[in-house]
């Protein structure tokens, strides 16, 4: 449950894992498995999800992969235009295109 | 806590990771910017997980990142330059905190990024960049049985297409924008003066032997509802309809020229002026690697060497490695001769298709105006979040703009950054 996940759970967490132990983060409401050390970027393409809207309202994704297009920014936990291309997956996270 | 060094260096790839561990090496107190969650750049993305393999490249990262660790250099990653407020001083954001940190010398190796241009289709999911397919397959992405076609120009189409062949994905077909003439002559030059380079281009043709590799030929369009289903690619004059899960589709790279235009560095036919000492036209600042001319690691190594060994006084051992200098600035001249764009590509992108992706500009709005700048006041292209570095080189081409102004933030920030707020000074 997404709602017990606190700060200090996540850490506690991250820490016991294995490197490739899958953990799933939500994309858009989907589930997405991933794997510690990928990029939320490459989890989006990997789902076949979008990351944002244009401003025409049409889905984008991820193009660049280095931090430079903007196009793979969303809304990580709250917080928009978090460029995922340069932030690393971890537990609990939500993903909401914007 | 404003913070001084004698010498800072901006981006770790492996130009900067050479740069700041060679002046460190000499006893300077030094710190090393870089944007990523890791050093390494994008040649070198992905190197400090310990589940990559033991390759030659991944050695040397590894020579070099062993280096930097045993020479007391600070490294800040996930860390911008937001602006320079004044001489010597730049702004950095990292994380909630915001800090001006000033230097002696400061050493640019802020590398280049994929050079797109505008096609039909071109922002549908599904499409994106050639080196960009390949840092998002380093960053995880699992590419087994994908059906992939590659696009473009330069040399990372080949490269590209053999490490997604070794990870498993279809590759159904590379296509480069350049003739087959120009590409035997650029053979022809690697094989007398880079034969590394050479055998490395001969081994990755060998490991996609299975992949056609058409030249001459380029993508129309790209199609699908919500998301690519099917390229178009116009090889020797028809076209062929190809169904993809992926096309990947740059021009080869450009500089990203920010910083130093944002300091004021001279900047000649697209590249910095340095010289040969890596100095710009700026006082205190050098810049190495990409900027300098787009020319990949091994140039970049050997800048970033003489530009560290500069920047820690070390004149004598800067002028050492001079010499070697030449044949990798002749290679970055081959390069930009065998990729230089055809003119049709210019007429891919229809009077419907967006160039500038954050605002949504089409072509027929900014065939209305004269200048970058009359398109950036009336339609808004290139004031979006990516500030013109997708569209500003993709305009130059089409309409023969000089889109190269910086102004700060060189990067998106805070308002509060900017302002100098929350600036932590002593």
């Amino acid at each position: 449950m997404r709602t017990e996940c606190s700060a200090h759970f996540v850490v506690m967490d991250a820490k016991s894992d294995s490197m490739d132990k899958p953990f799933s983060i939500i994309v858009n409401g989907q589930d997405v498995s991933v794997r510690q050390g990928m990029s939320v970027a490459a989890a989006i393409l990997s789902a076949r999800q979008f990351s944002r809207r244009s401003m025409n309202g049409a889905p984008r994704a991820p193009l660049c992969g280095m931090g430079v297009c903007m196009e793979c920014r969303a809304t990580v936990n709250g917080t928009p235009h978090v460029r995922t291309c340069q932030l690393l997956c971890a537990e609990c996270m939500e993903i909401e295109a914007q | 806590m404003s913070e001084h060094f004698d010498v800072i260096v901006v981006g770790a790839g492996p130009g900067g990771m050479a740069a700041a561990a060679i002046a460190a090496e000499a006893g300077r107190k030094v710190c090393l910017i870089d944007e990523n969650p890791a050093p390494g750049g994008q040649i070198w993305r992905g190197y400090e997980r310990e589940s990559e393999t033991l390759s030659p490249h991944r050695m040397e990262f590894l020579r070099w990142r062993r280096r930097l660790a045993a020479s007391g250099c600070a490294t800040w990653n996930e860390a911008c330059v937001l602006a320079a407020p004044q001489r010597n001083t730049l702004r950095i954001e990292q994380g909630a905190q915001c800090v001006d940190l000033s230097y002696g010398k400061l050493i640019l190796a802020t590398g280049a990024r994929e050079r797109f241009l505008p096609f039909p289709g071109w922002t549908l999911p599904g499409v994106l960049g050639v080196g960009g397919l390949q840092a998002f397959m380093k960053a995880g992405l699992d590419v087994r049985g994908q059906r992939i076609v590659l696009a473009g120009s330069g040399p990372l189409l080949l490269a590209v297409a053999a490490s997604l062949t070794r990870a498993g994905a279809r590759v159904l077909m590379m296509a480069e924008q350049a003739s087959r003439q120009t590409l035997l002559n650029l053979s022809f030059h690697l094989a007398l003066l880079h034969p590394a380079k050479m055998m490395e281009g001969v081994t990755c043709r060998w490991q996609t032997r299975r992949v056609p590799y058409k030249q001459q030929a380029w993508v129309a369009r790209a199609e699908g509802r919500d998301r690519l289903e099917r390229a178009i690619l116009r090889v020797n004059g028809s076209d062929e309809t190809i169904e993809c899960d992926l096309l990947a589709c740059a021009y080869h790279l450009v500089p990203n020229l920010e910083l130093p235009l944002l300091l004021g560095c001279a900047v000649e036919n697209g590249v910095v002026r340095v010289d040969e000492q890596q100095r710009s036209s700026v006082e205190d600042v050098l810049c190495i690697g990409e900027l300098t001319g787009v020319g990949g690691l091994d140039k970049a190594i050997v800048e970033g060497q003489i530009a560290g060994n500069h920047a820690a006084g070390r004149t004598t051992q800067a002028y050492e490695l001079v010499p070697e200098l030449k044949k990798h600035r002749q290679f970055v001249q081959w390069l930009d001769e065998a990729f230089a764009l055809r003119p049709e590509l210019r007429a891919l992108a229809e009077a419907d298709t967006i160039v500038c992706r954050c605002e949504d500009v089409v072509r027929e709005r900014l065939e209305a105006c004269n200048s970058w700048r009359e398109a950036k006041l009336h339609t808004r292209c290139g004031m979006g979040p990516c500030q013109g570095r997708i569209c500003g080189p993709a305009t130059e081409f089409l309409f023969g703009w000089d889109t190269r102004s910086a102004r700060p933030p060189a990067m998106p920030g805070r308002v509060g950054s900017l302002a100098g707020e929350d600036v932590h000074e002593s």
